[in-house]
């Protein structure tokens, strides 16, 4: 064990860095760390201190690298942070790189046969012989890799003074109701506490101390969270193809529909269909929208883009259905396991032709499951299909959140004509506007009344739904669809706004952006930037956009994607105001850090 | 009876319904389109079925044929896919509403080339619907360029000579585990209603591989689907009859020359021999026929196989006995107890 400069106690007491830092564990993929993250993660949190995690995986099923980080804050900074403060080098392949990049005076847990110590002489180096230690806590041969995840957990939670209760405690309920796993893990956690104990000679800062901030709140990722919404949003028919990153939240859906959406004997008030791929899955969905039921698919780019016709048609026909594009990095297959915001323009627009579409864009595990209630709501509202933009950071991805309320607002199931209305009414027009809001009444299939049936086609149709190639009438329709869609202005999320007296600058963004935004305010404000912040919820725009827009002198637009696509739809909507804004683009397929956000914005400023 | 001399009535079905109140409005195609006489099947078949119209959902595609639903039960609600992706369409809203008689239309362009992936799943799911194929070996509406149905060495209306083999769809269909798989003609009227009738009441995928001419790209001395053609070389497997469960089974149908399949809504479907002996309940035997057939260049008509019993999509749902359509948010959304469990189990 060799460490930096050689410090007196006094001053090691005096640099004490309490429940701020970040703990990066390297591992290779498919070697069982997921469980050990989890209990390190989840044990800090129980402790009471805001904790985040996030995963950092390769698209492959197991070998290459793979890293998870926690954030540990003590003012609920949530973002990802791009320094190391404690790493665990478990993986060889990276291990030469991962100490390569550590900050000065940073930690480095490692095995003692990787010799990491030679690399770095500014770092504090514990080398630990988990060989030897996994040896001990089990001799099964088969098991030993996986302890030595758990082991690690015992050395750093002995390192950073961790309650070895609340590890027990999180121990249990990872391995719910195994025994045998929960005592051979924790067996496994003792072995590497008590070896840290014996021989690690602290000299770095980190520790953690006991807060009350995380009392009752829950930790959860952002598909799940989606899941839990669909499920309190009555969804009925739910079709989806799997892809990363949007596979999780079909899959947890479905668990939680089995468990919470039977009637009592048994009979299920959903059906789940895995459809051949997502050209169905968007079919089925809009098929099952235009019988009635509350239908969605969850997919990512690749999907979006095989379901642009069918989306045009929906669009065009008007039929609702919930899209969940949870967005990876593109184009193409680009990087299925990394975050982006790139797919905005094609959710925005996705088809030939006029269309565009309400995109619903949540910046929390909240949101998720918040708006996941506001799909269906809008969905059915304007019959028409509904985009949910989250993407991997928010939605595979875990966060600590606040219990989500239950819902106090009733299905808006919209415009739909009863057979005993149609027969009241005598008449029935598919496309027409009756009440001046551009939306009209529909029927569904299987209404007993002569007059129900109508004929859904994405080809021209007249307000009755015939087939028609009258200009007039083509042009009637579009303007219609845009009178609708200038109606959803009024019932979309609106954008959270924080307003700053002396803010000469706006910033303006949306979805995972905004743990980062929070934290680089506070970093511009210790530079003596004050800043207004306006974080979209939803496409369309509301009146609110041309207000915030107007009243700054400077826009920062801040997005993860290369082509600045908020920027340019703000550009389109307000194109007076284009000089005003100006972008901050992150897009390595990284989430976006706070630190990032503050030097660029201090580049401008200065 | 004395005839009356006031305008006689027309006659009307168990619902009380006419004839033409099972039409739609009148056909934009070709005159003579072999797409038309299909229509004017289903309408009788509709008609002497007594479907009730509001629980009827037409369907298609894209295409000359996937517009005829426009042409048949007006008081039906339908929908007009995009091209070749209408299974998926009827999937979903089989799910949605399991109180509804599909009936889907489609062209061999359609379903053969863009939508065979669907087709293959929604046979592969056995989704309660009769899937009506008509088959005229061409792109009827983008003007004549061949279909994946057209057989090797058709030659088109310019000339072009096909190179590639066809896809037999009955044969794919069985294939893939289809539990109703039938052959028909637009020229041949009577068998023609009697199969869809009989598709009508089977619970599960019933395709039903209609030759149907186009007379505008494909009704030329070359064309293996021609209304001659088609004529000359057609083989029934059997004289086909239908009754529905509200009818005693007839006298006339001795057993012994006749098979009888009792259907899941109590009707039977009567099969008379013809010249061969042919159980349509061999799925093993209907492949090797069809692919006989078809090295011969015969082309065969009638109920090719048929499994009453397979399990149908909305049985392997395990959705509750209402509409998932009609439910109401009492029985959509679980009470807070749930979301309180929920939120609990992640803390
Ligand atoms: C995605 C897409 N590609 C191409 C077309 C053009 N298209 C319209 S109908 C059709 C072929 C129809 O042929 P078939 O299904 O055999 O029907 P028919 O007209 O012969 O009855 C094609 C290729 C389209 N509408 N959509
Ligand atoms: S082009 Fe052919 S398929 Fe189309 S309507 Fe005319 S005859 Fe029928």
């Amino acid at each position: 064990m060799t460490s930096l400069a050689p410090e007196s106690e006094k001053t090691l007491d005096k640099s004490r860095i309490v429940n701020d830092f970040s703990i990066h564990v390297a591992t290779i993929n498919g070697s069982g760390s997921q469980s050990s993250n989890n209990v390190l993660m989840r044990s800090i949190f129980q402790m009471g201190i805001p904790v985040s995690g996030k995963n950092l995986f390769p698209s492959n099923i197991a070998g290459l690298p793979t890293w998870f980080t926690i954030r540990v804050n003590k003012n609920g900074y949530i973002a990802r942070k791009k320094e190391v403060d404690i790493l665990v080098a478990m993986n060889p392949q990276t291990a030469f790189e991962d100490v390569k990049s550590l900050p000065t005076g940073a930690v480095c847990v490692s095995p003692v046969e990787l010799k990491l110590d030679a690399i770095r002489s500014d770092v504090h180096h514990y080398q630990v012989p988990f060989t030897e230690l996994a040896a001990q806590a089990t001799d099964q041969i088969k098991l030993r890799k996986l302890l030595t995840n758990m082991i690690y957990v015992g050395v750093v939670g002995e390192l950073i003074n961790l309650d070895f209760k609340e590890v027990e405690i999180a121990i249990a309920r990872q391995f719910e109701g195994k025994q045998k796993a929960i005592d051979l893990n924790v067996t496994a956690v003792n072995k590497g506490r008590e070896w840290a104990k014996e021989n690690i000679k602290k000299a770095d800062p980190y520790v953690v101390e006991r807060l009350n901030l995380t009392k009752g709140k829950i930790i959860i990722d952002g598909n799940a969270a989606a899941a839990i919404g669909c499920v309190f949003a009555g969804v009925s028919v739910v079709t989806w193809y799997p892809i990363t990153p949007s596979s999780s939240l079909a899959e947890s859906l479905e668990e939680y529909l089995e468990q919470y959406r039977k009637d009592k004997d048994g009979k299920a008030t959903f059906a789940v269909i895995q459809a051949e791929d997502e050209l169905a899955a968007i079919g089925m969905a809009l098929g099952a929208g235009w019988a009635g039921t509350r239908s969605m698919t969850t997919t990512s780019g690749p999907g979006i883009s095989l379901m642009s016709e069918f989306v045009g048609l929906g669009y065009f026909a008007e039929i609702p259905a919930v899209i969940f594009d949870v967005q990876r990095v593109g184009p193409s297959t680009g990087m299925p396991t990394r975050t982006a915001q790139a797919d905005l323009f094609s959710a925005y627009q996705l088809s030939h032709g006029d269309t565009k579409h309400i995109v619903l864009l949540p910046g929390s595990v909240e949101e998720c499951y918040q708006m996941a209630m506001d799909a269906f709501d809008l969905s059915e509202r304007f019959q028409t299909p509904v985009f949910v933009l989250s993407d991997l950071d928010i939605g595979m991805n875990n966060w600590m959140a606040n219990p989500f309320p239950y819902p106090t607002k009733d299905l808006d199931r919209g415009k739909v004509l009863t057979a005993e209305q149609l027969n009241k009414l005598g008449e029935f027009a598919r496309y027409k506007d009756v009440d001046g809001d551009g939306i009209p009444y529909r029927t569904l299939p299987g209404t007993n009344s002569p007059i129900a049936a109508y004929f859904t086609r994405g080809s021209g149709h007249n307000e009755k739904a015939q087939y028609t190639e009258r200009p007039d009438d083509y042009e009637n329709l579009m303007n219609r669809l845009n009178k609708k869609y200038d109606t959803a202005r009024k019932y979309v999320p609106k954008p959270e706004i924080i307003t700053e007296k002396d803010a000469k600058i706006g910033l303006i963004a949306f979805g995972s952006s905004n743990p980062a935004i929070m934290e680089s305010r506070d970093q511009l404000k210790v530079a003596n930037i004050s800043t207004s912040y306006f974080r979209l919820k939803a496409i369309p725009f509301t009146e609110d956009l041309r207000k915030f827009v107007e009243s700054y002198d400077r826009i920062y637009v801040v997005e993860q994607n290369r082509d600045a696509q908020l920027r340019e739809l703000i550009t389109m909507e307000l194109p007076e105001y284009a000089t005003k804004l100006k972008s901050v683009l992150h897009y390595d397929g990284l989430p976006i850090d706070a630190r990032f956000i503050t030097d660029a914005i201090m580049a401008e400023e200065r | 009876m004395v005839e009356s001399t006031a305008a006689k009535a027309p006659a009307t079905n168990r619902l009380g319904l006419t004839q033409a109140d099972y039409k739609g409005s009148p056909s934009t195609l070709c005159d003579g389109c072999g797409h038309d006489a299909i229509t004017s099947q289903i309408i009788k078949a509709a008609y002497e079925l007594a479907l009730e119209p509001h629980k009827v959902a037409k369907l298609s595609g894209i295409g000359c044929s996937s517009k005829t639903p426009a042409y048949f039960l007006s008081r039906s609600h339908g929908f007009n896919a995009v091209h070749g992706r209408m299974p998926s369409i009827a999937t979903g809203a089989s799910a949605a509403n399991k109180e509804l008689t599909l009936m889907a239309v489609s062209g061999d362009g359609d379903t053969a080339s863009i939508g065979l992936g669907q087709f293959c799943h929604i046979v592969r799911r056995n989704v309660p619907l009769v899937y009506i194929v008509e088959n005229n070996g061409v792109y009827g509406l983008t003007k004549g360029q061949f279909s994946a149905t057209a057989d090797i060495g058709t030659k088109s209306k310019g000339g072009d000579v096909n190179e590639f083999p066809p896809i037999d769809l009955c044969g794919l269909a069985l294939e893939l585990g289809c539990s109703f798989v039938a052959r028909s003609f637009a020229g041949d009227p009577k068998q023609l209603v009697t199969l869809l009738k009989a598709a009508l009441s089977h619970n599960g995928t019933a395709i039903l591989d209609v030759i149907s001419p186009c007379v505008t790209f494909n009704n030329h001395e070359s064309s293996t689907k021609s209304y001659k053609r088609a004529k000359e070389t057609e083989m029934p497997l059997h004289e086909i009859g239908y009754i529905p469960f509200y009818e005693q089974i007839a006298a006339d149908y001795e057993p012994g020359s006749t098979i009888d399949v009792k259907m899941h809504d109590g009707s039977h479907i009567v099969l008379k021999k013809l010249h061969q002996d042919y159980d349509p309940t061999d799925r093993f035997q209907a492949m090797t026929t069809i692919y006989k057939a078809n090295q011969d260049k015969q082309f065969l008509t009638g109920l090719l196989y048929i499994d009453e019993k397979k399990t149908s999509l909305t049985e392997m749902l395990h959705t509750v006995d209402k509409p998932l359509a009609s439910l109401t948010q009492a029985e959509l959304r679980p009470g807070k107890d749930a979301l309180i469990e929920i939120m609990a189990s992640l803390m």
